[in-house]
């Protein structure tokens, strides 16, 4: 067996690019694998909620995603080596999956590549989830509520995030290329090592370096590669790009991103515990690490991800210079509330919201903002949410007016109180979502939830 | 002891989400000393945090310290979740802000 497996990331999501020659220069590292992650709950809810009639199922992200995977394709297929894909498409549904499915397909014709084309989804549907949350199979992940059956009946779509398990499926059945839905960022990267029988503690913490391409590195960028190797009882992370280089601080410090415990790394099916973890600068531009343990969980768990959809948005942008205004923003914020609830009255009070978003003052931090005074201008963002597009409108609309025309005390300019930068000053941005599930699921098997397609392209 | 501010012995002070419901914030000290000084110090608290930010200490879910990076991760939880109606940072990118200008008593 070989002593090492070599990973190459080429960025830190698939569309964020990376530069021609950092790719030339990890291939000719001889990497075993592409992996590359392509999504994130980062971007909120709204692409989780996606209907089929909303905008197409990657939208504007296409062109950007397209770019980067023809390299990536054409690298795998040259080198004989797989192409992993994970959370495809963003939020990870398969009409997310699909979209990415669609441009793979539409550039090997283009371009002539013949390969072997493994997807794996990765949506859970409702009755399951229920049967499972019946059973007290689900609990709460971090502050979040209890899950409820109207919230999995509410919800438009659930995603799991697949571990290491599916993708090594993929790969025994001969896949050349993997295209998944939601995945847990590492799995995708560390897939392999574990496969050919690498320490899964090693091979998951190099993965959830590696996942964010050179964030890890110094100077960062999330669009440049990131090579990882692992061996029996170490790893070793490097820069394909010679301008950058790792250092101890800087893998270390990527070990705490966008996660709340630096010292575990919880996955699916287990957690990678750092207490004994080294990072060493063994050369100039890399760095070691040993100790990195895994520890598996008693059962198997699965992260959920699931949104609703609470209605549709209109906003309004509009910026107040007037020092009395600003000193009465309170003041007429409250009394547009007021009389709006009056104009509306024959619509049920939960059936819509209006938000003030006051830029400027603390329209960045709301209710965590220390500080209480308003610049001498601000920014004054109206939002309103209802159950159709044109009753948010409206309500947007007559909240603007008011706000518009209030007299507050001592007022000199009685021709308005708002700057408009845009016509229409009202402005429908479709459909609202919020996240309604975050959850752990206890599954028997790994694989199962995730089927797996094979399709020569 | 004279004071100093936080971002005068910090290299990096930022803010994200821990997923939809978390935010974490983390600050990585400039070297060894100034952590090992910070963390001894036992300044930071929950209820700093909570003063802070005007949250509750019950919303300030943990303080880590993490050596290998001369990091401290305080993990707090969100007011809204990401992307909820009238949330306003969708990825929690400009929370940190707080932190650049604390004050805390410094030695040398």
């Amino acid at each position: 067996m070989k002593d090492e497996v070599k990973v190459l990331s080429p960025t830190a999501i698939l569309g964020y690019g990376f530069p021609r020659e950092s790719l030339k220069e990890g291939l000719a590292r001889k990497p075993d694998v592409i992996a590359v992650d392509a999504g994130s709950t980062d971007p909120g809810p709204h692409f989780l909620g996606l209907e089929p009639e909303d905008l197409s199922g990657i939208g504007q992200f296409g062109r950007v995603i397209r770019a980067d995977l023809e390299p990536l394709l054409e690298a795998s297929l040259v080198a004989g080596i797989p192409l992993i894909i994970g959370s495809a498409g963003g939020a990870g549904g398969t009409l997310h999956l699909m979209g990415v499915v669609y441009l793979i397909r539409d550039i090997a014709e283009k371009r002539g590549f013949h390969f072997k084309l493994a997807t794996i989804t990765a949506e859970f549907d409702q009755g399951f989830v229920l049967e499972r949350l019946r059973a007290g199979k689900v609990e709460p992940l971090g502050p979040v509520p209890e899950l409820t059956e109207d919230e999995v009946r509410r919800s438009v779509r659930i995603v799991g995030q697949m571990g290491v398990e599916p993708f090594i499926e993929a790969l025994n059945m001969g896949a050349q290329v993997i295209a998944a839905g939601r995945a847990n960022d590492p799995a995708m990267f560390a897939a392999l090592p574990i496969k050919r029988g690498f320490d899964p503690g090693l091979s998951l913490h190099m993965a959830k370096i590696l996942e964010c391409g050179a964030i890890a590195a110094d100077p960062g960028s999330g669009s440049d590669c990131l090579f990882g190797t692992v061996r029996r009882d170490h790893f070793i992370v490097e820069p394909t790009n010679s301008a950058r280089v790792c250092t101890v601080r800087s893998v270390a410090a990527h070990t705490l991103y966008e996660k709340s415990d630096p010292w575990r790394l919880y996955g699916p099916g287990g957690m990678v515990d750092l207490s004994r973890v080294r990072f060493e600068q063994d050369g100039p531009r890399h760095v070691k690490v040993t100790g990195s343990r895994f520890v598996p969980d008693s059962v198997y768990r699965i992260k959920l991800e699931g949104a609703t959809r609470v209605g549709y948005r209109t906003i309004c942008i509009a910026g107040i210079r007037d020092p009395g205004a600003i000193a009465h923003l309170d003041e007429m914020i409250e009394e547009t509330r007021k009389r709006t609830v009056e104009q509306f009255a024959e619509v049920p009070k939960d059936e819509w919201e209006l938000h003030f978003k006051v830029y400027g003052r603390d329209g960045v931090m709301g209710r965590l903002e220390p500080r209480a005074e308003a610049a001498h201008e601000v920014g004054l963002l109206i939002e309103a949410i209802a159950g159709t597009q044109e009753l948010a409108s409206s309500i947007c609309m007559f909240a603007h007016t008011i706000i518009l025309h209030y007299g507050f005390p001592g007022r000199l300019s009685t021709a308005g109180n708002l700057a408009f930068p845009l016509s229409p000053e009202d402005i429908p941005c479709g459909s609202v979502c919020r996240f309604n599930i975050y959850h752990l699921i206890e599954v028997d098997d790994p694989v199962a939830p995730f089927p797996i397609e094979i399709t020569e392209v | 002891m004279s004071k100093l501010r936080l971002r005068e012995v910090a290299k990096i002070i930022r803010s994200k989400n821990a997923g939809p419901f978390e935010l974490t914030l983390d600050v990585f000290f400039r070297d060894k000393e100034s952590f090992e000084q910070a963390e001894s110090s036992g300044f930071f608290t929950p209820s700093l945090i909570a003063r802070l930010y005007g949250i509750s200490d019950d919303e300030v879910l943990s303080i880590t310290w993490f050596e290998p990076a001369h990091a401290l991760k305080i993990t707090i939880i969100r007011p809204l979740p990401s992307g909820s109606p009238g949330d306003t940072d969708v990825f929690g990118a400009q929370q940190h802000a707080p932190l650049l200008e604390l004050t805390l008593p410094w030695n040398g």
